[in-house]
């Protein structure tokens, strides 16, 4: 408003350095108090602490599934039949909206294990339904292949297979 | 509040704005070319203080709330949890707590220097009412909050503040049990004290939009207590007074961080550290250090219906102020036995909270009472000091007063000494 550039003499890029300076530090001294307010919101240590889980595979009979709850949310680990593995390697990649490949999916054959949450909206898809006899989500129609793949519906990606390793061969560690 | 504004743009989507709902002639009216004083001196940076405080208060207030529990069992938890696992929680909280400290700090400067221009005078009193309102409500906020961290001295203030309503005749046991909820301080008394923390800082910022008002309707007062004669006399609020505050919050940030960064707990009592157990109280209980003047006036007097009501009527005497003084001097400047009398009463305000933090036995309760009759004294005779004192002589007007004692007020406005030594 009231500018008095050049008004009493003064060196206008003297002043307008000193205008810029101070603003650039003002700037800065902002940005550095606000990120705090920001980062807070992201998960604090002690869920970051709880974000793996151990699981015994020993009492899951073949076509047995279950579902653990891993960061809140569902894991399914199934037993797979040996026809349910076979249906799942026989599938050309062409047919596939999201292509990959079960022996990716399955480090094992007979243990499929994918965090159930369907990738249109979140929903939790039921198991051993739908048109390819894998998973079915009934919140808006999506089907889900013996391997989780993705093959009809609205849902843009396969249920995704969160990081885990063997401990043994009985006892798996997810996350 | 936009009377000021003589605001134009040519841009027009500010045009469409402005015509339907004249927002920019109205920031433009209020914090742009409203008309102040020339000659503020940094006591009057405290009421934007005041209001940045606030700002920071409610912002860091909800992230904790983000975090917090308010249940009896897990508040204390949670408080810890938002001290070690979330990311900056220390920050938040340490921000929040000393926030409230310096908010404080920062409002008793600013009621002190109304005292001493007396800017509470005519035509100023409901800008003082609110003001005190806004204390009050202060109060409450920051003694609830301070519940909400569930240990040993939350628990405890909350019993004895809550319990100085048991002395209201008949009908104490009664209030007390209602604001308890219970039959103790317990998890109803803790979940509606955390409602009511989250509640009253808006409740505030209600009541700063009215004090502004009634502010900007007659304009600041200023060091020399006298009203402006002409346009002579003021400066548009910005840039002059927008860089002048922003000055003094940076040396008031500087400050803020440097008790935040070095000695966060320097204000908090240890004690608040442990979790609350209603079964043993601390060996010394004390409030929080903005609360202890007062608390020094309620253990002063040795009747327990007494002592609350003087608490009280130290506060609420406030209010009639106005009425008390009876000089139509305004500035402490010009009224020599006002002058004397207002320091006496800043250090009895010192030595009040100094005794208020002081186990009360010996001599601490002798000071006591007399710390807390002159007090009262200061009010009593005020209006007497009104009718004897000769103030000096008033100067011709602001501009004359700036410019005799070597101020700016030239052409070169912007490297004015705008302001005055007194
Ligand atoms: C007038 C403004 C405010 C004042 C003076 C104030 C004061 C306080 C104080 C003194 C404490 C205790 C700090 C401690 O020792 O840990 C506290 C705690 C708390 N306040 Fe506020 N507060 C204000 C505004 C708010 C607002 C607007 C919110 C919520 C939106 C809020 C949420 C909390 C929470 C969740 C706690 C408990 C966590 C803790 O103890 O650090 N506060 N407040
Ligand atoms: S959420 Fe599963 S189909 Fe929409």
């Amino acid at each position: 408003m009231a500018e008095d550039k050049g008004g009493g003499g003064h060196d206008p890029s003297r002043r307008d350095f000193l205008y810029v300076a101070a603003g650039g530090m003002g700037a800065v001294g902002v940005a550095g108090a606000v990120w705090p307010m920001i980062d807070q919101m992201n998960p604090s240590r002690d869920v970051l602490a709880l974000s793996s889980i151990e699981v015994d595979l020993s009492g899951i009979e073949e076509g047995q599934s279950i579902t653990v709850n891993w960061r809140g949310k569902p894991v399914f680990i199934r037993h797979r039949t040996a026809k349910e593995i076979a249906e799942a390697r026989a599938v050309p990649m062409a047919d596939l909206p999201d292509p990959e490949g079960d022996e990716a999916r399955a480090r094992k054959p007979e243990w499929l294990i994918m965090v159930g949450v369907c990738t249109h909206l979140g929903c939790v898809p039921l198991g051993q339904q739908g048109e390819y006899n894998g998973w079915f989500c009934p919140c808006h129609g999506s089907h889900y292949d013996t391997s989780g793949r993705i093959r009809k519906g609205p849902a843009p990606l396969n249920l995704p297979v969160p990081d885990y390793v063997y401990l043994d061969d009985n006892n798996i560690k997810i996350g | 509040m936009s009377g000021h504004s003589s605001f134009e743009s040519n841009n027009a989507i500010v045009k469409w704005i402005e015509y339907r709902l004249p927002i920019f002639s109205f920031i433009h009216g209020a914090v742009g070319v409203y008309p102040t004083p020339k000659n503020l001196n940094y006591w009057w940076s405290m009421g934007s203080l005041a209001g940045i405080m606030l700002v920071l208060q409610i912002v860091t207030g909800i992230i904790l709330a983000m975090h917090y529990t308010p249940h009896a069992d897990m508040a204390f938890a949670s408080t810890e949890h938002i001290m070690r696992d979330v990311n900056y929680g220390w920050l938040m909280r340490y921000m929040h707590a000393n926030g409230a400290s310096f908010f404080f700090i920062v409002v008793y400067i600013h009621i002190l220097r109304g005292m001493y221009y007396g800017s509470y005078k005519a035509p100023r009193e409901i800008l003082w009412w609110m003001g005190i309102i806004i204390f009050i409500l202060m109060m409450a906020s920051a003694f609830m909050g301070y519940v909400l961290p569930w240990g040993q001295m939350s628990f405890w203030g909350a019993t004895v503040i809550t319990s100085l309503f048991s002395a209201v005749p008949l009908i104490g046991e009664s209030i007390v049990t209602f604001l308890w909820g219970g039959y103790s301080v317990d998890q109803p008394t803790l979940n509606r004290f955390y409602s009511l923390h989250y509640l009253l800082p808006f409740v505030i910022i209600g009541v700063v939009f009215v004090h502004l008002w009634a502010l900007h309707h007659h304009g600041s007062n200023n060091p020399l207590g006298i009203d402006r004669k002409g346009p002579q006399d003021s400066i548009p609020f910005h840039p002059y007074y927008t860089v002048k505050d922003l000055y003094g919050l940076g040396v008031f940030g500087t400050i803020f961080a440097l008790v935040l960064f070095f000695a966060p707990n320097y204000m908090g009592h240890p004690d608040n550290y442990i979790p609350a157990n209603p079964l043993v109280t601390p060996a010394h209980i004390v409030p929080e250090w903005y609360f202890l003047p007062f608390y020094a006036i309620l253990r002063a007097i040795p009747d327990k219906l007494f002592g609350v009501i003087a608490m009280f009527a130290s506060l609420l005497i406030l209010f009639v102020l106005p009425w008390l003084d009876t000089s139509k001097v305004r500035s402490a400047r010009f009224r020599p036995v006002y002058k004397m009398l207002f320091w006496a009463f800043f250090i009895d305000c010192i030595i009040l909270g100094y005794l208020g933090g002081k186990p009360p036995e010996g001599i601490f309760i002798v000071a006591g009472r007399m710390a807390t009759a002159f007090y009262f004294l200061f009010f009593l005779i005020l209006p007497f000091i009104g009718w004897f004192e000769r103030p000096k002589k008033l100067p011709e007007s602001i501009s004359t007063a700036v410019l005799d004692s070597g101020g700016g007020g030239a052409p070169d406005g912007a490297t004015a000494k705008a302001e005055e030594r007194g």
